[in-house]
């Protein structure tokens, strides 16, 4: 009797790692087949039954995108975008929620919130507008066009003000106290403290940069300016019919993006439950 | 030391200016734009654009594409929106399950289409739903299904839309769901085995009810985000076939960009954001009697 229950515990126990292996499984396939795919040489993805194991391994496709295709070009405008509105917005951000956080100004409150109720429009709304700005600035197909509208975000002054807000006063004052300038505890005191929720913060922007579309591909109408993804979709609407050459400019759009993931995933994760909590 | 009356100010500054450019002018420009026939003429002279009141409002009530690309938004929302909750809320007690090992592996693999470029993915799922090559067609047909023109047949195209939505985005409320699950005190377990409750009373008694502010919140979050899809269709359908995937979002961008008719394009946005503030503000409303009860 015991035995049986023991043995149905063990058999229940293999049923469900099997059916969560069966749906990982099936969640990684497209990314398997997207990767072997690329390594194929052309037209061999086009049979029946599909193959997932190349026959005959190549990096033809990879070597006709840089050389031919020039997605070298293309990487580069989405590493130089990614960086640069990281870099910029984090800077700016984090000035603003510091100044939220620790000093008190005639209608703060009132802003605060005019901030936050405002989080709710969505971005297609400026869309029209901003590209109407963004041409009378003569900044369509350039870098700027992107990281100018990317430089603020009102979810990220929030988050850091919320983060400053738990670091005590005390400290701050011992070092006015030292003489200390208002940009110098900024700079040395504020932002290494506030290191967790800046990496977070960097990581989600850099990814959301590198991913974006719908705006890159309204401003940057140049070919040389696409970003990775807009390049992507261009290509595809040419070369369809290359499976091989469409799987391994997938790789290239996806590789970086998930080995930048796997090394910081806690603080993806973080990030995850801070907006989880924001609401 | 004082802190001088502008210091704050300095520091916010450069923030403000940004989201006032970029941000609300343009909400505003955008509502006026809607009252206008901004046209392609108009990008080259303001002075082109004229006043037309509610006319693109009313114009878009009489437009059948537009009404066709709100129906296929809502249906994208909603069964793509409970198909993708069930699917996290599912995964997120498997992977809190005690019986799981390789826990690690198993919530990588699930998060793994959540942080790649949906252009990227959406090329790779056309190619699953090749009616002749394609792998997905190839595995039911174990199952003893016929070959599916997935992207070809009107009745199909938005399922198979759904799908990657699916995949691409149930990995992300996942992880709070497994968050909120490990708030739910073990007591309460214990309490329940106590009194010979099986798992799926334990379930159905405990886990679910405990989840429903989180539940309720991500359900929120996810109709808001797909009411906004763009490029699942602009990729895989452009649209079609006979506009069985037309979303409101590749409406207006087809209005505004590819076509320059910014003004009615504009209308199409406001339609979006009072849509979106609906449901925000509905979330603020029950959070409230949640809060209170």
């Amino acid at each position: 009797m015991k035995l049986n229950q023991k043995m149905r515990k063990i058999f229940i126990a293999i049923a469900f790692h099997l059916l969560i292996a069966l749906l990982s499984g099936i969640t990684l396939l497209p990314f398997i087949w997207m990767l072997s795919t690329s390594v194929m040489p052309t037209g061999e993805a086009s049979t029946f039954p599909p193959t997932l194991v190349p026959k005959k391994f190549t990096l033809d496709q990879y070597r006709f995108l840089f050389d031919r295709i020039n997605l070298g070009r293309h990487f580069l405008n989405s590493l130089i975008l990614a960086i640069s509105v990281t870099g910029v917005s984090l800077l700016i951000n984090s000035l603003a929620g510091y100044g939220f956080a620790k000093f008190s100004f005639k209608g703060k409150r009132p802003l605060f919130i005019f901030l936050l109720s405002s989080m709710i429009i969505p971005a297609q709304v400026t869309m029209l507008p901003v590209f109407l700005i963004l041409n009378k600035m003569g900044l369509l197909n350039t870098y700027f066009g992107i990281i100018l509208p990317g430089m603020a975000s009102i979810f990220a002054i929030f988050l850091i003000n919320q983060y400053l807000k738990g670091i005590p006063d005390s400290l701050l004052e011992a070092a006015k106290i030292d003489g200390a300038s208002h940009f110098t505890i900024y700079w040395r005191i504020i932002l290494p403290l506030a290191k967790p929720v800046l990496v977070t913060l960097a990581l989600f922007t850099f990814m959301g940069t590198w991913n974006d579309f719908l705006w890159p591909l309204i401003v940057m109408t140049k070919e040389e300016m696409y970003t990775l993804p807009v390049a992507l979709a261009n290509l595809f609407g040419e070369h369809a019919q290359d499976v091989e050459l469409m799987m391994a400019g997938s790789v290239i759009t996806i590789l970086p993006i998930m080995i930048v993931f796997m090394f910081l995933q806690k603080y993806y994760i973080q990030g995850i439950l801070l907006g989880g909590v924001k609401e | 030391m004082k802190t001088k009356l502008f210091t704050p100010y300095f520091f916010i500054a450069p923030a403000l200016l940004t989201l006032l450019i970029f941000f609300f002018l343009p909400v505003s420009e955008a509502f006026l734009m809607s009252l206008t026939d901004f046209d392609i003429y108009s990008l080259s002279s303001l002075k082109r654009a004229r006043f037309i009141f509610l006319n693109n409002y009313l114009q878009l009530i009489n437009d059948p594409i537009f009404w066709k690309a709100l129906f296929n938004t809502c249906y994208f929302v909603l069964v793509g929106g409970p198909l993708t909750i069930l699917m996290s809320l599912f995964t997120a007690i498997a992977l809190n399950s005690k019986l799981l090992r390789f826990k690690k592996f198993f919530r990588l693999a699930f998060f793994m289409p959540v942080v790649t470029s949906l252009v990227a993915v959406a090329v790779v799922w056309r190619y699953l739903y090749h009616p002749r090559f394609g792998v997905i067609n190839y595995f039911l047909s174990f199952l003893g299904i016929d070959s599916i023109d997935w992207l070809g047949d009107p009745k199909w195209a938005m399922p198979a839309l759904i799908i990657l939505a699916v995949w691409k985005n149930f990995g992300y409320h996942m992880m709070i769901f497994l968050a909120g699950l490990q708030t739910i005190p073990d007591y309460l377990y214990e309490a329940a085995r106590i009194d010979g409750a099986g798992w799926w009373r334990q379930l159905t008694n405990i886990t679910i009810p405990q989840l429903a502010p989180t539940t309720f919140f991500v359900t929120i979050m996810t109709i808001i985000g797909y009411f906004q899809f763009f490029a699942e269709p602009y990729i895989m359908t452009q649209g079609g076939p006979l506009n069985s995937t037309l979303s409101i979002v590749l409406y207006l961008y087809q209005h505004g960009f590819r076509w320059w008719r910014m003004g009615y394009a504009s209308s199409i946005a406001f339609i979006l954001f009072f849509i979106v503030c609906f449901l925000a503000m509905l979330q603020m409303l029950v959070r409230k009697k949640l809060e209170q009860s």
